[in-house]
């Protein structure tokens, strides 16, 4: 894998996260988680906004390409973050485990070889400390809230979790870079990953989920069904007035 | 309101070596002219204050100023992108260009002292550590309603001794 594909596919977790938080706007339970979402949807777009930046200097194509000109074959995020989310218990159990990874994802590639990465991971890390503590704070008030939002909470973690294991495992082209230093070695991440997250489970009451099933393919451009649809409504606009200005 | 000044803390060293560098520059007069420029969303500050300037330095094509965003997703970056060359455009200026950096990451102790007067002014309790004080009447007595308020930079906050639901600058270390 080259650097290039390597910063696409970073940018593409952000851009898919985001578009499908800011979907929260106007349906979160009330206004405050409103505005709460759009922004961390926010912190998604722009740290696409400058992984697709980065690409582009590496020779890559600008960001509007990247976001709106191409097919879900060619997106390259990984499962977990095209996953829609209709019930805001998913929401959340997603939230949570991408937010854990996240941090520590993060923090190791702030070390990275290239000065670049490092750079933009040193940015988004700040902002993924603050992702996290709400996303652990909303686990533990539905987990740990009422029969139903307990009973919620504890499906939605079920129905995410065989997603997880796509975070931990590096496609194979991407060990070079690892062996580089310019990204960090995922599969390593994954002990303090699983404990951090179980701590939160258990303050939440809820029980770490024993599904064996797993799925994977989204750096391959291997999506669920879901990410077609959500790409058709995100790039409507663009495709239908290329080069529109405001 | 009598005591709520207390709490404004000493210049950051983080702001101290933004202001070293200001004040060895040759182009005083480029910062000075941009101390007219605002933040968007917090007019009470200016990008200086704010720590969204960093640097105005030389470059090839004449003069290049440097800023950088407070959170990734910051929509209002590009509108001070524009109300800078109109600022610069407006003192003749025509050779210049503004560079975005991310890196080293922008942390709420490059603002200046004067950022937090100007916000608590604002209605806007400032990013100072310890707890959070409503601006309206200093009370400590505060309660997070949201983690996120208007803008990513702010938190939801509500008092318990006048009830005024109030903004919070996050601290971002
Ligand atoms: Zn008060």
């Amino acid at each position: 894998m080259s650097l290039l594909a390597a910063v696409v596919g970073l940018g593409d977790d952000a851009l898919v996260l985001g578009q499908r938080l800011s979907a929260w706007c106007g349906k979160s339970p009330w206004l405050e988680e409103d505005l709460a979402m759009a922004n961390t949807a926010l912190d998604f777009l722009g740290r696409a906004r400058l992984l697709y930046g980065y690409a582009e200097q590496l020779g890559g194509c600008d960001e509007d390409a990247y976001a709106f000109q191409r097919d879900a074959r060619a997106f390259t995020n990984l499962l977990i973050y095209e996953l829609p989310c209709a019930d805001f218990a998913l929401a959340c159990a997603r939230q949570l485990l991408v937010d854990a990874f996240d941090v520590l994802h993060l923090e190791k590639l702030c070390d990275s070889a290239d000065a670049n990465l490092a750079g933009i991971a040193a940015k988004a890390h700040k902002e993924a400390r603050y992702h996290r503590r709400r996303s652990a704070a909303w686990l533990v008030r539905l987990g740990d809230g009422t029969a139903e939002s307990h009973c919620r909470m504890q499906k939605a973690m079920e129905d995410v979790w065989g997603y997880h294991a796509e975070l931990f495992a590096p496609v194979e082209a991407e060990i070079g870079l690892v062996e580089k230093g310019v990204l960090p070695d995922r599969a390593a991440l994954r002990p303090q990953w699983l404990a951090a997250v179980s701590a939160t489970l258990d303050e939440a009451t809820l029980e770490l989920p024993s599904a064996d099933w797993q799925v994977d393919g989204g750096r391959r451009g291997l999506h669920t069904e879901h990410l077609a649809p959500m790409l058709a409504e995100m790039q409507h606009l663009h495709r239908s007035h290329p080069g529109a200005r405001w | 309101m009598t005591s709520s000044n207390a709490t404004i803390p000493l210049e950051t060293p983080e702001y101290a070596a933004r202001l070293a560098r200001r004040q060895v520059s040759r182009h005083g007069a480029i910062y000075a002219l941009l101390d007219a420029v605002r933040d968007p969303e917090l007019p009470e500050l200016s990008i200086w204050d704010l720590g969204v300037l960093r640097e105005v330095r030389d470059s090839e094509r004449g003069l290049s100023v440097a800023i950088t965003p407070t959170y990734s997703g910051c929509p209002a970056l590009a509108t001070i992108r524009e109300n800078i060359a109109t600022c610069l455009r407006g003192a003749g200026w025509q050779g210049f260009e503004i560079v975005e950096e991310v890196r080293p990451p922008w942390t709420t102790a490059l603002m200046s002292r004067a950022a937090c007067t100007q916000l608590r002014a604002g209605g806007i309790a400032p990013p100072v550590s310890g707890s959070v004080r409503c601006p309206a009447c200093g009370s400590d007595e505060t309660v997070l309603v949201s983690e996120f308020a208007s803008t990513a930079c702010k938190a939801h906050y509500r008092c318990r001794t006048c009830l005024e639901p109030f903004d919070h600058f996050k601290v971002l270390t």
